[in-house]
């Protein structure tokens, strides 16, 4: 067996001329068929977002460093044309919302479901494409067309001023009468691009797993992180059509007259934040499980040990996703539900504590006995576990109904979700970034440069979220420009970590400039024994085209050590 | 409107669980007092059923009296407001209010420190234990049974020891109010609240953000101070409604543990109870628009007669007196919500006494 791959890529120089045939420039990247480089675009894409996003947040880090307004007249000056305080305020609203969705739908979910899934998931089955390369391709370019949607509805009419106000809940009747203008209708019209892209990966990803596993690989053999786009796409097209339901329903009260949820017609608008949140609160889940799964790989990679619990893992994402379904007015609890709903989504919500425990545990118990090398990859994950921790012990806090009468819609709430999401999320695409990447560009990247960018990072973004705990606890609400003095000192702390975070992420685009001029070309298995998977048997960056002949998974391996041939491969 | 089954079955139990509580705070907190704080968090929490409303009718009755004596609280009444460079909740002045914050800084905080530092525990000993330096042969072990067991039931058990007096916590914070409880209503309007007061004549108090510079001038925090409070009485349960006019506004006290949404075309309700005179300030907490920033709630708690006295100012009646005249609404200078007009409680307080004097 452990010359499969090498027999397998052998093969394909000799007979496959076209194995490494690329087509031009623009055949390639705007109508491409290959998982890779959509994988990559979509990498890039998130990237891009991302600056866009995290700038936005340096904007209202900025604005709230102290008490009174600083810089939201300038902005809205550029925006508005004026300087009107209304307009200013409106502008605040209207970072607030665009930072929300970008981060959600622009960077996190194109990062993990586009770009790491749609790279790793065909290599890690064996399998030489995804199910629907075509469909594959047009979910990129719709969730592009939407970011482009969301940028525009910036800069037209979205009530008080340009630009939707409405955060990124699109609460009606905020998003309704509350906000005349087009705008709305551009994030409306967004989100439904962004949806139906999610969707169709969705169905990619989901047709690709049950079809195209190579031979021998059965379910419990699959590696977690496909076990986590599995979930996570289930996830994606059970609640995306609620969302794509909810907001059109927005769309059609806002133009057409209907009145779902305008009490005037008999509408209700807390039906509004059911529907979204039936959809939203998947979606965290959906925003983390890759992750998970990411976390899971890099562990039992640069523990050399196979993951501790595989079957609970996989199964305690499973119940993470079903779970997660039945949850979501957690999110709701001051909109005057009745008591007897609030204890049993009190109680549901804690629930979800238990399967996320056991993958805490495990991957501590996958350390455990290890031989632990501390490279970039291992360092952001133990720092994902550390954090994601911290976040979900807070929400545990929060599902409590009764204490979240006095949490919801404070900067508590926007510390837990950014420990789970700008902490747990962002750090698992840190370390899969560092995991793949010089098997996705072919170039190491300095490891030195991404030591120092975890250390800055890890620094800043607690200086930053950490306070938020005490500012929420303390009183201060969500959404707000502007704070009694006596918020003053931790926002003023809050602020100070975001230039430490920007720091740490000039070092990593000083690392990946590094790597792209200066990085020493990248081994087939470049992290040696413990990398197991069966990406690690084809070169970096692998061939344009692989397995077309299939590799084959023997049976006498258990299931934890699901790709044993591979390691083999990648141990010589 | 019994709605609390599961927390009356919940709370029988909790003789025994105040025990293991106690167990549990004096393991994981310095606070190793708590089963002694318990039973007194049980005695306050009782108290909203125990005040009559009889003293809402009895001192009704004698409101004439006091009527011009109304004057607002000064900033030395100022008890809910946040503590500069905080790192706790604010000081609580309700009875829900010191059961979930006893339940917070004595139950939660333990519980999820004592995790969180367990899991970094563990991280910085596999770091240190288990690294290619000392152990260079890693273990192939991926299962052990028993160990996966206890990772589930353990967890299990932790949350049910909380998810008791969580469950506990809602079924007090919505007791229904008794039937003659006063009701107010507070109506969240872009950007600004209104409340009204429908058993005291149904006049309306629209309350503004107080400018920076004024709210400091009258020794308010920026940002917080209004020109009209809501102002209610002390030590009685109040029926407090909610609703939107515009968009989804949310009445948020932190320092009495209340937060309920005001949704257009809904009245959500919620008993308020404040347990001493005072000033306590809260903020829209649902994202409304452009100012949703600036339309803060500044209520003033004060003793019965001394609430019956503002009524009178405000032209209402004392509730569970006859009813005198149709309402007159809230004085219009202050409804037009300009600072300068909202500056002067003064000139308010003195406005018409002899009009507001009630029938009685």
């Amino acid at each position: 067996m452990a010359t499969t791959a090498d027999t397998f890529q052998a093969h394909a120089e000799d007979h496959h001329h076209d194995a490494d045939h690329k087509p031009g420039f623009f055949a390639r990247w705007f109508m491409s068929t290959n998982h890779k480089d959509i994988g990559t675009l979509y990498l890039v894409f998130s990237i891009f977002a991302g600056i866009i996003g995290g700038a936005i947040s340096g904007l209202m880090r900025w604005e709230l460093a102290a008490p009174g307004i600083q810089i939201l007249g300038q902005i809205s000056l550029w925006l508005n044309g004026n300087t009107d305080m209304d307009q200013a305020l409106h502008t605040w609203n209207v970072m607030v919302t665009a930072h929300g969705l970008i981060m959600v739908f622009f960077v996190v979910m194109p990062a993990t479901m586009g770009g790491f899934a749609n790279w790793f998931v065909p290599l890690m089955i064996g399998a030489p494409d995804m199910a629907f390369p075509r469909m594959n391709n047009v979910a990129f370019w719709l969730t592009f067309t939407g970011f482009c949607s969301l940028m525009f509805s910036v800069f037209v009419p979205g009530g008080t001023a340009h630009g939707a106000g409405t955060g990124w809940t699109l609460y009606a009747p905020l998003s309704t009468s509350g906000s005349p203008g087009p705008s709305v209708d551009f994030v409306i019209f967004s989100l439904h691009m962004a949806g139906a892209a999610s969707i169709m990966s969705s169905i990619n990803f989901i047709t690709t797993i049950f079809n195209m596993r190579a031979p021998g690989m059965t379910l419990h053999k699959m590696p977690l992180f496909v076990w986590s786009v599995l979930v996570t796409a289930f996830l994606l097209v059970l609640a995306l059509p609620v969302l794509a339901a909810a907001i059109t329903m927005l769309l059609t009260d806002r133009n057409f007259g209907t009145t779902f949820f305008d009490q005037a017609g008999g509408g209700d608008p807390v039906l509004y934040q059911h529907l979204f949140w039936f959809f939203g609160h998947p979606e965290v889940y959906i925003m983390i499980i890759p992750g998970f799964g990411m976390i899971s790989q890099v562990i039992a990679t640069f523990s050399k040990k196979p993951v501790f619990g595989y079957l609970g893992m996989a199964y305690a994402m499973v119940a993470i996703g079903v779970v997660g379904f039945v949850v979501w007015a957690h999110h709701m609890f001051t909109t005057g539900m009745s008591v007897n709903v609030k204890m049993y989504f009190t109680a549901a919500t804690m629930v979800i504590a238990v399967p996320t425990g056991i993958k805490i545990f495990s991957w501590i118990a996958t350390m455990w006995g290890g031989s632990l090398e501390f490279k970039s990859p291992l360092v952001w994950a133990i720092g994902f576990i550390f954090l994601f921790t911290i976040g979900g012990v807070t929400g545990v806090v929060l599902a409590n109904g009764g204490i979240d009468d006095n949490m919801q819609d404070t900067y508590y709430v926007v510390a837990h979700f950014h420990y789970v999401l700008s902490l747990g999320a962002v750090f698992s695409l840190f370390a899969g970034f560092y995991y793949w990447f010089p098997k996705m560009s072919g170039r190491m990247h300095s490891e030195l440069l991404a030591h120092i960018h975890f250390w800055v990072f890890f620094i800043g973004v607690n200086v930053i979220f950490f306070p938020q705990h005490f500012l929420g606890m303390n009183g201060m609400p969500r959404r707000y420009p502007d704070y009694a003095p006596a918020f003053a000192y931790w926002n003023h702390i809050s602020s100070i970590g975001y230039l430490i975070m920007a720091a740490g992420m000039i070092v990593f685009f000083v690392n990946m400039i590094y790597a792209f001029t200066a990085g020493k070309k990248a081994p087939a298995n470049y992290w040696g024994e413990g990398a197991t998977t069966l990406e690690w048997s084809l070169s970096s960056p692998p061939p344009f085209h692989q397995f077309s002949t299939l590799p084959v998974i023997e049976e006498h391996h258990s299931h934890h050590n699901a790709i044993g041939d591979a390691s083999t491969v990648g141990a010589h | 409107m019994h709605q609390t089954n599961f927390g009356d079955i919940a709370r029988k139990r909790l003789a025994f669980l105040v025990i293991l509580f106690a167990a549990l705070a004096l393991f994981a907190a310095p606070h190793g007092a708590f089963a002694q704080t318990a039973p007194q968090a049980d005695a306050q929490t009782a108290n909203p059923n125990v005040p009559t409303p009889q003293g809402a009718v009895a001192s009704g009755a004698k409101p004439a009296a006091g009527a011009a004596a109304y004057q607002p609280l000064g900033p030395e009444w100022i008890k809910g407001q946040p503590t500069p460079g905080g790192i706790d909740f604010q000081k609580q002045y309700s009875p829900t209010g010191h059961f979930a914050y006893k339940m917070h800084n004595y139950l939660l905080l333990p519980i999820i420190t004592v995790i969180t530092l367990l899991v970094l525990g563990l991280l910085l000993w596999v770091m240190a234990m288990y690294n290619r330096r000392r152990n260079p042969v890693p273990s192939k072990t991926s299962h052990n049974t028993l160990i996966e067991i206890l990772w589930t039931v353990i967890p299990v058990l932790i949350l049910v020891v909380i998810a008791v007096p969580s469950i506990t916590l809602l079924s007090r914070q919505y007791k229904s109010p008794p039937k003659d409880a006063l009701t107010i209503k507070a109506t969240g309007y872009q950007w600004y609240w209104g409340y009204s007061y429908p058993d005291n004549g149904g006049f309306e108090v629209i309350s503004h953000m107080l400018p920076d510079e004024e709210a400091i001038k009258r020794g308010e925090p920026p940002q917080l101070g209004a020109d009209n409070r809501m102002v209610v009485p002390v030590g009685v349960p109040i029926r407090l409604q909610t609703t939107g006019s515009d968009v989804i506004h949310a009445f948020a006290v932190p320092s009495l543990w209340f937060k309920l949404d005001a949704v257009p075309g809904r009245i959500n309700e919620k008993v308020l109870f404040v347990e001493e005179p005072g000033i306590y300030y809260g903020q829209c907490s649902e994202l409304c628009g452009a100012r949703h920033g600036y339309m803060p709630i500044a209520v003033e708690a004060v003793p019965m007669d001394k609430f019956n006295a503002w009524v009178a100012s405000q032209g209402g009646t004392a509730k569970g007196a006859a009813p005198a005249k149709p309402a007159t609404q809230a004085p219009e200078a202050s409804a037009a919500g300009a600072p300068a007009a909202g500056a002067a409680p003064a000139a308010e307080t003195s406005a018409t006494p002899a009009a507001a004097d009630p029938a009685a």
